[in-house]
């Protein structure tokens, strides 16, 4: 009991760092030891560690105060600072929840996927590139943020080219992700050099302190905002910079689509509100004008053209990849309008979008572990042969249209409330437009599941073949979290709610 | 049948000693002066890939067994991170090499060094992997194999 509180207490004063260190450290054991069943042993521990100390220090933000840690006690602006405040701590949840269940759904689908001898680098993989996005949130460094940018595209691209097992595209899914994130993270940290040049530190905080002195500062500034915009929009898969996604999510090992789809693009994202918001400053006039013309822009594009896009796509993993940077165009869209009522329901939708596709990409794994085919045609009576599976994925439809009762209708009404609040009635028509598209591509699905005949093995009709329980179990926990958003059950919903609320406070720059 | 390279592998069998000695140098000096971990692990496998262009990769495999570089590359970051969490243990923050010693002066110097030899590890081993990944690629195949 004593030695608990003890614990507790140092994970609320070590815990920023401790939530780097602990993945990379065991993804480096992970790649040395001789037994293959301890990795996702080993995985599975760190990961679950971390949901705790992620959760500790959420809720240590929440009730008190935001956390600075100092790297090796040297204060900024000199040595590299670590910050957890209302805007990253439900970020850094989200990551570690969301890499507990990939883990938990990796155990099985790993026999499939991976070959025996590539199983204990896998892991180690995945927690290098599970550190990086840690890193990447958690720093108030702005060259540290590449760094750690470039931990997790790096082992993301490892990752993969992993898939190559089952599907050799993801070979070139995989180079030409590295081709286009390497180009995004280069106009990246172009633009922090620009900015270096301008302010002479690269500590956040300091950062925007002398921005907001110089008035925004000179035309070097445009320009570094404008090369972290780009560098920071490939990473996100912002519309015309997504190319890379759809190939990426369609053929990469099921386990790393779950995990990238709910996490890597979120983290990017985060790092666009953390520059624009708090690094700039919206009262900077190049910065409302690249608010308001760019980011919105490429939203409502994005929306509409991507979630078109999707309802001719054949295969399912497709069609949610696209959907995916359609969902990206919702967030943006928040982050566009810039008041206090968009930021919340663009962070709102940021959350709710990473457990809906979550829920939806573990159950298209689990019908791929079974069947190993994903086409839309495939998914042909499954409602009788894998119920449990196409429940949660009906689920986790139902939520991206944003049908009430589920998370996503309660960020889209938010989102969709602020747009009307600034007479942007136009925005309204296309967001309920996207939906409809929604509807289509995943109506398209669960008719083809419901209403077809169940595939014919060897001149019997297959009757039931559900997924593992180890697959079921995550794909559920996302798929009820989804319906506990929407109609608030626990307090779920609420809490959801304030989150949004305090980290777009946060932003504005209402609360420390 | 006389080797027509004597010269060449005479004078870098000589030079491969010094080259790893240099690289000792840099390293151990890296703590008050520039070099350090990066530089000399890069001098140190530069060693190892020398060796390689004159005897040849096999003879450099022999040398430098492949299977020491996954162990390298993680040792090094072990060795980086152990020091933090040594820190950690003994009740200080992470990488505050100032608890390492009674007097923090000294505790930075331990710091500082252990910290270099993980780089100095990571390097090496990472270089020569590139090497070998490279130097060891099959020749593509020419028109005359369809």
């Amino acid at each position: 009991m004593n030695l608990m509180s003890i614990f507790s207490q140092w994970i609320i004063e070590q815990g920023p760092a401790f939530l780097i260190v602990l993945p990379l450290l065991m993804g480096a054991v992970t790649a040395v030891i001789p037994n293959k069943g301890m990795a996702w042993w080993i995985t599975f521990f760190v990961t679950i560690i971390c949901t705790y100390t992620a959760f500790s220090l959420f809720q240590h933000v929440y009730f008190d105060s935001f956390l600075l840690y100092t790297m090796g006690g040297w204060n900024p602006p000199h040595g590299i600072s670590l910050i957890v405040d209302g805007l990253s701590a439900p970020i850094l949840l989200l990551i570690s929840v969301m890499a507990v269940l990939t883990v938990i759904y990796a155990l099985p689908a790993s026999i499939s996927e991976i070959e025996p001898k590539k199983r204990a680098p896998f892991y180690a993989a995945f927690l290098i590139c599970f550190a990086g996005l840690m890193g990447m949130v958690i720093t108030g460094d702005a060259f540290n943020v590449f760094v750690f940018l470039e931990v997790s595209s790096i082992s993301t691209y490892a990752l993969v080219a992993m898939g190559a097992a089952r599907d050799r595209r993801s070979l070139a899914a995989a180079y030409n992700y590295l081709i286009m994130g390497s180009i995004g993270a280069t106009f990246f940290v172009i633009g922090l050099g620009f900015l270096f040049m301008e302010t002479g530190t690269l500590n956040m905080a300091e950062m925007s302190d002398i921005l907001s002195e110089l008035d925004g500062g000179s035309r070097v500034s445009k320009v570094g905002y404008g090369f972290i915009i780009v560098g920071l929009g490939l990473k996100i898969a912002m519309f015309p910079l997504h190319t890379w996604l759809p190939r990426a999510y369609a053929y990469a090992p099921t386990k790393i689509t779950i995990f990238l789809a709910s996490t890597a693009t979120k983290a990017a994202i985060y790092l666009l509100l953390r520059f624009t918001f708090t690094v700039f400053d919206p009262s900077f006039d190049y910065i409302a004008i690249m608010l308001k013309y760019l980011i919105m822009g490429v939203a409502i594009v994005g929306m509409a053209f991507a979630s078109f896009q999707a309802i001719f796509q054949s295969d399912v993993r497709r069609v949610l990849a696209y959907s995916s940077v359609a969902q990206v165009g919702y967030i943006l869209l928040g982050i566009g309008i810039a008041t206090s009522s968009g930021l919340a329901a663009g962070y709102l939708h940021l959350l709710n979008h990473a457990v809906i596709k979550g829920c939806l990409f573990i159950s298209v794994g689990a019908f791929w572990y079974r069947f190993g085919i994903t086409r839309v045609n495939d998914f042909s009576g499954l409602f009788k042969t894998m119920p449990l599976t196409m429940g949660a994925f009906t689920l986790g439809g139902l939520s991206l249209i944003g049908v009430p009762f589920t998370a996503g209708f309660v960020s889209k009404v938010k989102l969709i409330l602020a747009a009307a609040e600034q007479d942007m009635w136009w925005a309204v028509l296309v967001i309920v437009f996207s939906s409809v598209l929604a509807i289509v591509y995943i109506g398209r699905i669960i008719l083809f599941a419901y209403f077809g005949t169940p595939p014919k093995i060897n001149g019997s009709i297959l009757v039931k073949n559900e997924a593992p329980l180890m697959m079921l179990f995550p794909m559920w926990t996302l798929g009820l979290m989804s319906i506990a958003i929407g109609v608030n059950a626990f307090g779920i919903g609420d809490s959801f709610v304030s989150a949004s609320e305090i980290a777009a406070s946060v932003l504005l720059g209402e609360r420390g | 049948m006389h080797d027509p390279h004597v010269i060449l592998k005479v004078i870098s069998k000589f030079l491969v000693p010094f080259i790893a000695l240099f690289a000792f140098y840099v390293q151990f000096h890296g703590d008050f002066g520039p070099g350090g971990g990066f530089q000399a692990g890069v001098i140190l496998a530069a060693a190892v890939i020398l060796y390689a262009l004159i005897f040849g990769l096999d003879a450099a495999k022999k040398a430098f067994p492949p299977s020491w570089i996954r162990i390298g590359m993680s040792l090094g970051v072990l060795l980086y991170g152990g020091t933090g969490v040594l820190t950690w243990i003994l009740g200080g923050d992470f990488l505050s090499y100032g608890v390492l010693a009674h007097d923090p002066t000294h505790g930075q110097h331990y710091g500082i060094i252990a910290v270099e030899l993980g780089v100095l590890c990571s390097v090496t081993t990472v270089m020569i992997a590139i090497f070998y990944a490279f130097g060891s690629r099959q020749p593509e195949v020419n028109e005359d194999n369809w």
